[in-house]
């Protein structure tokens, strides 16, 4: 299996599309910071003025965390757009390239090309969020230097000691880890009804855009649905930032989004193992 | 013939809606085999190929491969099969080494870079082995397919239409290695063609399929030999050549004549005999010509003229 991943990895950074998530998150992190360096000073100094004058607000909070926690909290709305582009090919780019033939007549069972497949999807997840990770957190604190955490949660104002920070960003893309993953495989499964790596990548989007829509209409039913979406389980990586943590919330997020993974990972096995390669 | 069997199948059908791509298939593969599987466009060789292959499953039947099931043996059956399904299609992206070695390592054979050399150099692809694959022309793609069939060193070959896309130079070096491989190598050849004349000079026995069943079953010998083809002989005096004819048994197979040409209808081992028949009167044999030609019978099989 080891093999079988490592050789999908090689196919996948072979292909251009790979470099799209990691070159769009590269430029939009250095436009961020260059944009925070030069402007966010203002930016925080707005923010502060209501409270600056029942408090005395010492050290550097425009530092590398703050700005860490300004990136992912806007990149990781996009990321899924990215990843979608991989997961959609990783099946469908067999079919469209006819190589099925290929490595289907080969001594490995199509369960385990398959799960190769999502191993492989899931470490690109995992590479590309590290690369996030390295650039807002590690090139940040470069930057802008280290201080305590400013972070608004609703109408409350907390500030993290430089100590309590660090574990929140690891449980955070930690989290973001389970959310991307879910996206990934519901790319992955689309990836594996067709033989065009488009319909994937478009489906994988609409379904997500649909239920973020659905989830902003304030209407009961729609409310009430909500809770099912796994599109509103994906943002629970804020809850880290909370003080207390709600931990509850987060567990059932977890499981919720690791239910999604594992069902439609069984689902792309079942359908690619009964599936006839006509391609 | 050896009677190991490698492939078995029976009763094999195949129907995708209401259309039927094979029906009721039986096939028996023997190990040593040069197995011509012939038919035209659409008879439903590939869909075959694709079952033999498990890429497609069959709507019944059975098919055995080494003797044993590909559902309860597929690991160890597809280690010892190299195959060409259509088309060979490559990743693109990669250069041919590459694509070698991957398809190396999932079937579990050496690909250190002298095996995977060999195997370009055995195919006449060596030069530009670090050329990706979409710089080829169909003709190296259809070599590099040759390749990585034989790659692991398989004892079955399966070859869907092997030579498509060569030139005549090309397809010869084609059929060349495949009787190389069965002849030196044992190995034992499934070779998948709509062209006649190919399976005449490579293989020891044959199908003919048309519209999913098989037509006609046997060694190519005794299906040619079985034959009538139309030969012309081109004598000097075709008059008393003719006179010759009517006073011999030859007149029963007489068809036609011209002002330089007899055309007789004869089973394939006869020409040879009315041949030495002219010389014996004194008449020269300046040519003779098969004016049937193999792709006629080929034809009249496949538009249902003969079971």
């Amino acid at each position: 299996m080891i093999m079988l991943v490592w050789l999908e990895l090689q196919k996948m950074f072979k292909k251009w599309r790979t470099f799209i998530g990691f070159i769009a998150i590269g430029i939009l992190t250095v436009i961020v910071q260059l944009a925070l360096y030069f402007t966010g000073q203002r930016m925080i100094d707005y923010q502060m003025k209501s409270i600056e004058q029942s408090f005395v607000m010492v050290g550097n909070l425009f530092n590398g965390y703050f700005i860490a926690r300004l990136i992912l909290g806007a990149l990781i709305v996009h990321v899924p757009i990215l990843i979608i582009l991989v997961g959609g090919d990783l099946l469908a780019g067999e079919a469209t390239a006819g190589t099925y033939r290929m490595i289907l007549t080969r001594p490995v069972s199509r369960f385990q090309i398959v799960t190769a497949k999502f191993i492989a999807g899931w470490l690109y997840v995992i590479l590309l969020l590290v690369f996030l990770a390295f650039l807002s957190v590690g090139v940040s604190l470069i930057i802008f230097g280290s201080g305590p955490l400013l972070s608004f949660g609703g109408s409350k104002l907390i500030i993290f000691t430089e100590s309590d920070i660090l574990w929140r960003f690891f449980c955070a893309y930690a989290f973001a880890f389970l959310s991307m993953a879910t996206v990934i495989s519901i790319s992955i499964f689309f990836s594996s009804l067709v033989q065009n790596a488009i319909g994937p990548i478009a489906a994988s989007m609409a379904l997500i855009i649909i239920l973020l829509i659905l989830s902003v209409i304030p209407v009961d039913f729609l409310q009430n649905l909500k809770p099912y979406f796994f599109t509103s389980h994906m943002t629970q990586w804020d809850g880290f930032f909370g003080d207390p943590v709600d931990y509850k919330e987060i567990l059932k997020s977890v499981w919720f989004l690791l239910a999604h993974v594992i069902v439609i990972y069984g689902i792309t096995i079942y359908i690619f193992i009964k599936k006839d390669i006509l391609s | 013939m050896n009677s190991e069997q490698i492939i078995e199948v029976r009763g094999l059908t195949k129907k995708f809606g209401n259309l039927t791509a094979v029906d009721n298939l039986d096939l028996n593969v023997f190990r040593g085999d040069v197995f011509g599987f012939l038919g035209p466009n659409g008879a439903g060789k590939s869909t075959t190929i694709r079952m033999l292959l498990s890429l497609i499953k069959p709507t019944s039947g059975s098919i055995k491969i080494f003797g044993s099931s590909i559902k309860e043996n597929r690991k160890k059956i597809f280690s010892k099969i190299g195959a060409i399904v259509e088309k060979p299609d490559f990743y693109l992206y990669l250069s041919a080494y590459k694509n070698l070695e991957i398809l190396g390592k999932l079937s579990g054979t050496d690909t250190s870079k002298k095996k995977i050399m060999e195997m370009l150099e055995l195919v006449g692809l060596e030069r530009r082995y670090k050329s990706k694959v979409k710089t080829y022309s169909h003709g190296m793609k259809q070599r590099l397919g040759i390749a990585q069939a034989l790659l692991h060193d398989p004892e079955l070959i399966i070859l869907d239409e092997p030579t498509t896309g060569l030139d005549p130079q090309g397809m010869k070096e084609i059929r060349d290695l495949i009787i190389y491989l069965s002849r030196t190598k044992g190995k034992t050849v499934f070779l998948s063609s709509h062209i006649l004349h190919e399976v005449e000079l490579i293989a020891t026995r044959m199908i003919i399929l048309s519209k999913g069943a098989v037509q006609v079953e046997g060694t190519v010998d005794e299906l040619l030999k079985s034959e009538k083809v139309s030969v012309s002989f081109e004598v000097d005096n075709v008059e008393e050549a003719l006179s010759s004819v009517n006073e011999s048994a030859w007149k029963e197979k007489f068809k036609s004549s011209s002002k330089n040409e007899i055309i007789f209808e004869l089973a394939k081992n006869e020409i040879a005999e009315l041949n030495k028949f002219f010389i014996e009167k004194g008449f020269a044999v300046s040519a003779v010509i098969p004016v049937r030609s193999l792709e006629d019978y080929f034809l009249r099989i496949t538009e249902g003229g003969l079971k």
